[in-house]
């Protein structure tokens, strides 16, 4: 499901909410999710999960083309935790 | 402080005027479906953001805490989160003075 099926799909749970302004809604959700992690700021959504950063030491890394060395700094990485009810329902999809 | 799902409705309903009723299950509805289409199996893809993929994770050898005994961990499927480029750059930026 991309981001465009998932807005289409909300635009039918709610008849009387325009197609765009559905669009807009799911836009502003997003951006609010990536604000509040750019902010060190965790997200929990009960019954989904969280949304935290972890934090990656600095290393040195090599250019894969040349084999020259970089050296990278500590940065910080978007780390999400599925939540119990999400566990619970993808749990018995093995194909 | 962590952003919970009653933040993301109020300010759709401070920025954009929606209801605050139609807010609150608009965000419910929003999370919903990301767990429906992976409950179904369905990768999840939500460009700027990042994807939600579904992994296969053979049966493994567990033990319970409490109790020290040894239980087998089922085969089961698990979520995994991949952020996007630009998540991951806001990110990088937002916290490059932490």
């Amino acid at each position: 499901m991309t981001k465009s099926e998932l807005i289409e799909k909300m635009a039918t749970d709610f008849p009387h909410i325009q197609v765009k302004d559905m669009e807009s809604s799911v836009k502003e959700i997003l951006e609010q999710m990536v604000h509040s992690l750019a902010s060190n700021e965790r997200i929990e959504i009960r019954g989904f999960g969280s949304f935290s950063l972890h934090y990656r030491a600095p290393r040195i890394g090599r250019n894969p083309k040349t084999g020259e060395r970089v050296d990278l700094d500590g940065k910080y990485v978007p780390h999400f935790k599925p939540g119990k009810e999400l566990r619970d329902r993808v749990k018995d999809n093995i194909r | 402080m962590a952003l919970t799902k009653a933040d993301i409705a109020e300010r759709l309903f401070t920025k954009y005027g929606v209801s605050k009723r139609d807010a609150k299950l608009i965000v419910e509805a929003f999370f919903e479906e990301i767990r429906s289409a992976l409950e179904a199996g369905e990768q999840v893809k939500l460009s700027g953001f990042g994807n939600f993929d579904l992994r296969v994770k053979n049966e493994r050898p567990g033990r319970n805490p409490k109790t020290g005994e040894d239980i087998p961990i089922s085969a089961r499927c698990v979520v995994t989160f991949r952020p996007g480029q630009k998540l991951k750059s806001r990110v990088e930026e937002g916290t490059s003075k932490l």
